[in-house]
C-alpha cells in the first residue's frame, strides 16, 4: 500500500526523523495561510502517489503567501503527468506547503526488505547521489550505493548506521553521525512497528546549517501486514488508484487492471500471470490479471464478470479454471448464472481442466450462451484471439 | 525414496478444528498420509474423525510422536504456531496460510536457522508424495507414482504441470509448492539439493514466476551442483513492474524481478527453459525419452 508523502511525514515526526515544517492543504486560500505562518520562503508540492512531480510541473517554490496561493491553484486539480503515472496522469487534491531548506548536500537513505537466500532481512541504502533517481545509480555507478543489512536477531545497532555515517562523509563530525544514527534508529523503529517495505527518504538533505532533514518522504507498507495496523490502514487513498480496482478491492476480487482487450478469470495467481502470458504468445492483448481464488462461488464468478466488463477496452474474455477440490461442473453452472444475471454481451471462450471436466463442459454446450469451450492452455488463448479477428 | 514427505512421516494438523483444517485433513488421510494429531489451543481433548485434538504442539510430539506440522492457521497467528512447532522438535513444518506480514517470516526464519527443522511456504499448496501422501490441498487426481521431481511457487499452475505429466504417464516422485511469498521457508536451491540427493527422482520441473531472485540463485546452484535435467516455466512475462500479482513474492522492484531475467539466467545454467506452459510435459517427456535411449 502507498501514501502520500505528506502522511509519511506525518509518521516520521512521530519517529523523531527531522522533517520540514509544513502542511497539506486542499484549497488555495489554505495554503495561503500556511505560507502566512511559516514566515518563509515555502514550496508548495502537489500530493500524488508517484515520483517525478517537480519535473511534471508539480512542485513550485513561493516567495511569498500571496505566490503559495497562486501555484496552489495552477498544482490543485491539475492533471499531473510524470514518468511513473501513465499518460492520463493523476489528478491532484492535496499540496504539501512546507519550508524550504538551505541545501548543502544531498544524500539518499532507504531501506528495502532484501529477499536474497542469503539476507533475508531488512537493509539500508545509502548514498551520495541523493535527489536522483536511485535505479539510475545502481546502474550506472552501483559503488556509490552504500548497504548495510540489519541482522533480524540482533536489529538496529548504533555501529551500523556509523558505518553509513562514513560511508556519505559524516562519519567524522560528531554532530551529524548521532543525528544520522538518530535517523536510522527511527526508520528503522517505523518500518518494523508499522510492517513497511520500502522507506526512502530522498533527499536527506545536510543544511548549511549543519542539520539532516528529510526532505522528500516515500512509504509503502506490506498489505499483509495492514491488518495489524489500523492507522496505517486509514491513510489509503482511493483517489490514486485505478476505480475499476477501488471497486474489484472492495469487493475481495483480486484485480489489476492492464491495457489490453482481451480480459481473462483464472483461479490462482500464477495460473493468471500465465493466462495473460498466454494471450500475448497468441497474439492478443491482455486486459487484466484477476484471480477469483479457490471458491470461485457463483457469486465470485458473478462479481469477477461485472468487474471485467466494466472495462470499455474489453472485447472477449478467456476463463481458465483449473478445478481440484474445486469442481468443474460447479464451476461451469457458477459461469452460466453469472453469465445470465448480467446478460453478458461479450464472447468468452471456457477452458475448464481438472475435476468433473466432461459433466462441466456439457453443461457449458448445453447452456445456449455464447460460450466457445477449450481444452488446453494455448488452444485457449488461440481462440480467444481469434474471436477478435 | 521422495523427499521431505515419506512413509516415516507423522503428521499434526495446526487449526484442525478450522474448516480448511478439517476438510483439508480428510483429503489427506484419504490419500494415504499417516495425521495423527491435531493442534488449536484451547480445543485439546477434541477428536476429529478419531484423529485427537491438543492444545500443544508438544502434547502431539510426545503423545503421537508427530514428525511433521500441516498448518492452516489465520494469518494472524500463523508465525507463532510456527515457532511453536519448531520449538517443539518437529522436523518439517509446511505452512499453507496466506497473508503473513514479511516482518514475521523474517523473524520465523531466524529460529528455522538454529534449529534442525525445514519449513515449506507459507502460501502454498504443500506437498504431494505419490503412494505415501500428501499434506495441503493438491487435489488428489492429479498425481501419479513415478520419478519426476515437481517445485513450484504456484498453485493450480503447478497442478497443470503434474496433470500434464499424468497424462503422458510420466509420475511424479515429490511435488513440491513452495508458495508465493517473498521470504519463504525453503526455496529452489533447498530442494534442489535434496532431489539431487534422491535417487528416486530422475529429472525436475521448475516452476518459478516474477519477483525477488530465487530462480537466479537455483541457476547458479544448477550449474554447479545439479547433475539432473530440469525444465523451467517462469509465469509473469507479461506483468506490469512495481504491482502485486496476486503473490505477495510476485512482484517486479526496482525494475529486478522480470521473467526474461530469469528464463535468461536459467537458460544460461544449462535449464530447459519452456516459455508455452501447455508443453512443460512434453518437454520432459523427451528428456526421459532420451535417457531410456541412452541406456540402449
Amino acid at each position: 500500500m502507498k501514501i502520500h508523502e505528506y502522511q509519511a511525514k506525518s509518521l516520521l515526526r512521530a519517529y523523531n526523523v527531522p522533517v520540514p515544517n509544513g502542511e497539506v492543504a486542499d484549497t488555495p486560500e489554505k495554503a495561503r495561510d500556511i505560507a502566512k505562518s511559516l514566515n518563509k520562503t515555502s514550496i508548495v508540492k502537489a500530493q500524488i502517489h508517484a515520483g517525478g512531480r517537480g519535473k511534471g510541473g508539480g512542485v513550485k517554490v513561493a516567495k511569498t503567501p500571496e505566490e503559495a496561493y497562486e501555484a496552489a491553484k495552477k498544482i490543485l486539480g491539475m492533471q499531473l503527468i510524470t514518468h511513473q503515472t501513465g499518460p492520463e496522469g493523476i489528478k491532484v487534491q492535496k499540496v504539501l506547503v512546507e519550508e524550504t531548506s538551505n541545501i548543502k548536500k544531498e544524500l539518499y537513505l532507504g531501506m528495502v526488505v532484501d529477499r536474497a537466500r542469503d539476507k533475508e532481512c531488512v537493509v539500508f541504502m545509502a548514498s551520495e547521489a541523493g535527489g536522483m533517481d536511485i535505479e539510475e545509480v545502481a546502474k550506472a555507478t552501483p559503488e556509490k550505493i552504500i548497504k548495510c543489512a540489519v541482522p533480524p536477531a540482533v536489529g538496529f545497532s548504533p555501529f551500523e548506521a556509523r558505518k553509513l555515517a562514513y560511508g556519505l562523509g559524516l562519519g567524522t563530525d560528531k554532530s551529524l553521525s548521532a543525528q544520522f544514527t538518530n535517523i536510522t534508529k527511527g526508520l528503522y523503529e517505523l518500518f518494523v512497528a508499522k510492517d513497511a517495505s520500502l522507506v526512502e527518504i530522498n533527499p536527506l538533505v545536510l543544511t548549511v546549517e549543519g542539520n539532516l532533514i528529510a526532505v522528500d518522504a516515500k512509504i509503502n507498507f506490506d498489505d499483509d501486514g495492514l491488518f495489524r495496523n489500523p492507522d496505517i490502514r486509514e491513510l489509503r487513498d482511493e483517489n490514486e488508484e485505478d476505480p475499476l480496482e477501488v471497486i474489484a478491492k472492495n469487493a475481495g476480487v483480486n484485480y489489476i487492471k492492464l491495457d489490453g482487450n482481451i480480459a481473462c478469470m483464472v483461479n490462482g495467481a500464477g495460473l493468471a500471470m500465465t493466462t495473460m502470458d498466454l494471450i500475448k504468445m497468441a497474439g492478443g492483448e491482455p486486459a487484466n490479471f484477476l484471480d477469483v481464488g479457490g471458491g470461485a462461488s457463483p457469486d465470485q464468478i458473478e462479481k469477477a464478470f461485472r468487474i471485467l466488463t466494466a472495462d470499455p477496452n474489453v472485447k472477449a474474455i478467456l476463463v481458465n479454471i483449473f478445478g481440484g477440490i474445486l469442481r468443474c461442473d460447479r464451476v461451469a453452472n457458477g459461469i452460466i448464472q453469472a453469465a445470465k444475471n448480467i446478460d453478458m454481451k461479450l464472447p468468452m471462450v471456457i477452458r475448464l481442466q481438472g475435476t468433473n471436466v466432461d459433466e462441466g463442459k456439457k453443461l457449458l454446450k448445453e447452456s445456449g450462451l455464447k460460450f466457445t469451450v477449450a481444452d488446453g492452455l494455448y488452444e485457449a488463448a488461440e481462440k480467444v484471439v481469434a474471436l477478435l479477428k | 525414496m521422495a523427499i521431505l514427505l515419506d512413509k516415516n512421516s507423522r503428521v499434526v494438523v495446526q487449526g484442525i478444528t478450522g474448516s480448511e483444517g478439517t476438510f483439508h485433513t480428510r483429503e489427506s488421510v484419504k490419500f494415504g498420509t499417516k495425521v495423527v494429531a491435531g493442534v488449536t489451543p484451547g480445543k485439546g481433548g477434541m477428536d476429529v474423525d478419531g484423529i485427537p485434538v491438543y492444545n500443544r504442539v508438544a502434547d502431539a510430539v510426545e503423545k503421537q510422536g508427530a514428525n511433521v506440522a500441516a498448518l492452516y492457521t489465520p494469518a494472524a497467528f500463523s508465525a507463532d504456531a510456527i515457532i511453536e512447532s519448531i520449538e517443539a522438535g518437529i522436523g518439517l513444518v509446511v505452512c499453507m496460510t496466506e497473508g503473513i506480514p514479511v516482518t514475521d517470516m523474517i523473524k520465523v526464519k531466524q529460529v528455522l536457522k538454529t534449529s534442525n527443522a525445514r519449513m515449506i511456504g507459507c502460501n502454498c499448496p504443500g506437498i504431494t508424495t505419490p503412494g505415501v501422501g500428501k499434506i495441503g490441498f493438491m487435489p488428489s487426481f492429479i498425481h501419479k507414482k513415478g520419478n519426476v521431481g515437481v517445485i513450484s511457487r504456484s498453485g493450480t499452475l503447478t497442478y497443470e504441470a503434474i496433470w500434464q505429466l499424468t497424462n503422458l504417464g510420466i509420475g511424479q516422485s515429490t511435488s513440491i509448492g513452495i508458495g508465493g511469498d517473498p521470504i519463504p521457508g525453503s526455496g529452489f536451491v533447498d530442494m534442489l539439493a535434496l532431489y539431487e540427493k534422491d535417487p528416486d527422482t530422475v529429472a525436475l520441473v521448475m516452476i518459478g514466476e516474477i519477483g525477488g531472485t530465487a530462480e537466479e540463485e537455483a541457476a547458479e546452484f544448477i550449474k554447479s551442483n545439479l547433475t539432473k535435467p530440469v525444465v523451467s516455466f517462469i509465469a509473469g512475462r507479461t506483468a506490469p513492474p512495481g504491482r502485486r500479482m496476486g503473490h505477495a513474492g510476485a512482484i517486479i522492484s526496482g525494475g529486478k524481478g522480470t521473467a526474461d531475467e530469469k528464463f535468461k539466467a536459467l537458460e544460461a545454467a544449462g535449464v530447459i527453459v519452456e516459455k508455452n506452459p501447455a508443453e512443460i510435459g512434453k518437454r520432459i517427456q523427451e528428456i526421459l525419452a532420451k535417457k531410456k535411449g541412452k541406456k540402449k
